[in-house]
């Protein structure tokens, strides 16, 4: 992603830039279908989203009848409605337990202990994670959710170590759907980490090793520095994967018990249709987009300064 | 200091072997309760194996059709997302002008929005559209959902083939459209094939998109109809939702080896990202 910019600029070197004006539009025409769909699908239902947000659009009652402007008042309702920040916190949690110590932490450990073990072991270990990240969504979350359960696999191996065993879906849903989100996308993490790893000269480590730097320093002072950038880019990709993270608990929980472990898109969707509140839905939907898109603007600065 | 490194490639070794244990358990169980008639919550390999639980499911209703209109719409949505991000990415790959940078970055800046949260006002605009219910609509919007990052892939795949094959074709007077088809796609394929490939398990995978946009059960994709389970009288049949799950993940399964196998491809998706 550092040589975004590099190769066009070899690229048009070996093209003529000495051609008239209309040549040179005929030459971007292949991008109109592309530009033309994301017009229409993503950025249309932005633009949508922001007009709604301030309206109390509604699917049954006054706000279907008459949409009227009602500036600000979504989003106060939302700020300083319980439901609301409740889901915000759940986010958080979610968000915080399950990529950025969960998935990340854990993708980098495998990826680390990979590098020094036997390819027998190693290919189990990737396949078995990888062959979690490749299942459908909802697969996953029923795999899960009978893992979980009361009567799952999880609690029979609490009993045999003579541990208590509960129903985890009820007793703790956003820890359940936490690690379930651990469980299903390590493997992303896994991947780039390996990728990252494999770049890095043999020698270096090696040189490390013969000054006497034991494992866990080599790790901190040498390995780690290294990929530094990778760990920014795939906390950066992984946080916005999981902030939009919807069939996972949906087909789990259902946002409940209660509301137990209803994040930010399980509100929305619960506003939006099963309220029918459009207006508020959107409202929400815009809170999410922004904090998605600062998320996005930071790793895109990140990219681009390393690239200057 | 070889004792040690014994040791530690033991330690490895069995920390692995012990978090892939933890990510096997919850795989064992669909597979177990597939063959099991009377399956339950639990991984345990059943007494009397038996293919029923298929047999319970394979019908049109319940499988062929649902997983029919997944490939319809994950198919279809895929080549559409290719088509264009093909298209989109040779200028952007092949000639300068001052609209591609600040494009790649929109680009990149939109495979970051949180999908989700677009979906209310999808819903909107496709109920004032006319396009709820329709596998036409829903097909444009899951592919606009992937492209800014099929563009992304597609043109860092460009990029690797060398300008000066077409500036020879470029010279024998074939336009740029020719060269992409004849010179350019040739030498890019596996790269083309791993977008496409992934493009689709995304999609395959995708269970919200779908669950707003389709209502009919006819029109229900594999993805959403899996929850006509759970009915709304008690217990599932959990032997043949295995069955189901499986039959259900068999294609994106298939996939994801050839991709691994022939193409390098998880491995070059996670070196493509990591930037």
């Amino acid at each position: 992603m550092t040589t975004t910019v590099a190769p066009t600029s070899t690229a048009a070197a070996g093209t003529p830039s000495r051609r008239p004006r209309g040549a040179k539009l005929v030459r971007m025409l292949p991008l109109s279908p592309a530009i033309g769909l994301m017009l229409v699908f993503l950025a249309g239902p932005i633009i949508y989203c922001v007009y709604a947000a301030f309206t109390n659009m509604a699917l049954t009652g006054t706000g279907a009848a008459n949409v009227k402007f009602v500036g600000l008042d979504n989003f106060r309702k939302a700020f300083s409605s319980g439901a609301f920040t409740n889901s915000i916190w759940l986010t958080l949690v979610f968000t915080v337990i399950s990529a950025i110590i969960g998935q990340n932490t854990l993708g980098l450990g495998l990826s680390l202990l990979m590098r020094r073990s036997t390819k027998v072991v190693r290919n189990f270990v990737g396949t078995a994670v990888i062959g979690a990240w490749v299942l459908p969504e909802v697969v996953a979350a029923y795999l899960l959710s009978a893992f979980f359960n009361d009567d799952g696999t999880l609690n029979v191996m609490l009993h045999a170590v003579g541990l208590p065993g509960q129903d985890w879906l009820y007793a703790a849903p956003i820890i359940a759907v936490s690690l379930a989100n651990i469980w299903r996308g390590t493997a992303f993490s896994m991947l780039v980490y390996s990728a990252a790893l494999s770049e890095i000269p043999k020698e270096i480590e090696e040189s490390a090793e013969m000054d006497g730097a034991g494992g866990w320093r080599r790790l901190i002072f040498v390995t780690l520095p290294m990929i530094t950038r990778a760990i920014m880019t795939n906390l950066m990709l992984i946080t916005l994967q999981t902030l939009s993270v919807f069939g996972l608990i949906y087909a789990m929980t259902r946002g409940g018990p209660g509301t137990k472990s209803q994040t930010l898109p399980l509100y929305m969707y619960e506003q939006a249709f099963s309220f029918s509140q459009i207006g508020y839905g959107t409202a929400i939907a815009l809170v999410m987009l922004a904090i998605g898109a600062v998320f996005s603007l930071i790793y895109l600065r990140g990219l681009n300064s390393e690239a200057a | 200091m070889i004792a040690r490194d014994r040791m530690s490639k033991l330690a490895s070794n069995l920390v692995l072997l012990a978090i892939g244990v933890l990510f096997v358990l919850p795989l064992l169980w669909v597979l177990f309760a597939s063959i099991n008639r009377t399956a339950g919550l639990r991984v345990e390999f059943p007494t009397h194996p038996t293919l029923g639980n298929f047999r319970a499911v394979l019908n049109t209703d319940t499988t062929y059709r649902p997983v029919l209109n997944g490939i319809i719409l994950c198919g279809g949505a895929a080549l559409l997302t290719m088509v264009c991000a093909v298209l989109a990415a040779y200028p952007l790959s092949r000639f300068r002008t001052r609209f591609n940078r600040p494009f790649l970055l929109t680009v990149l800046f939109c495979t970051g929005l949180p999908i989700t949260a677009v979906m209310v006002p999808v819903y909107g605009l496709f109920v004032q559209l006319n396009l709820v219910d329709t596998l036409g609509g829903t097909i444009m919007f899951m592919a606009t959902a992937s492209l800014p990052f099929a563009i992304w892939l597609t043109k860092t795949f460009m990029d690797g083939v060398p300008l000066s094959l077409e500036e020879a074709a470029w010279v024998d007077g074939a336009g740029n459209m020719r060269a992409l088809w004849a010179i350019v796609l040739p030498l890019m394929w596996p790269g083309i094939a791993v977008v496409l490939i992934f493009t689709f398990i995304g999609m395959w995978g995708n269970f919200f998109v779908p669950f707003m946009l389709l209502l009919s059960p006819e029109r229900l994709p594999a993805s959403v109809s899996i929850f006509t389970f759970f009915g709304q009288y008690g217990e599932p049949n959990y032997g043949q939702l295995a069955a189901y799950s499986l039959i259900y993940t068999t294609p994106v399964l298939l996939l994801y080896l050839l991709l691994s196998r022939k193409l390098g491809g998880a491995f070059a998706l996670g070196g493509a990202i990591k930037g």
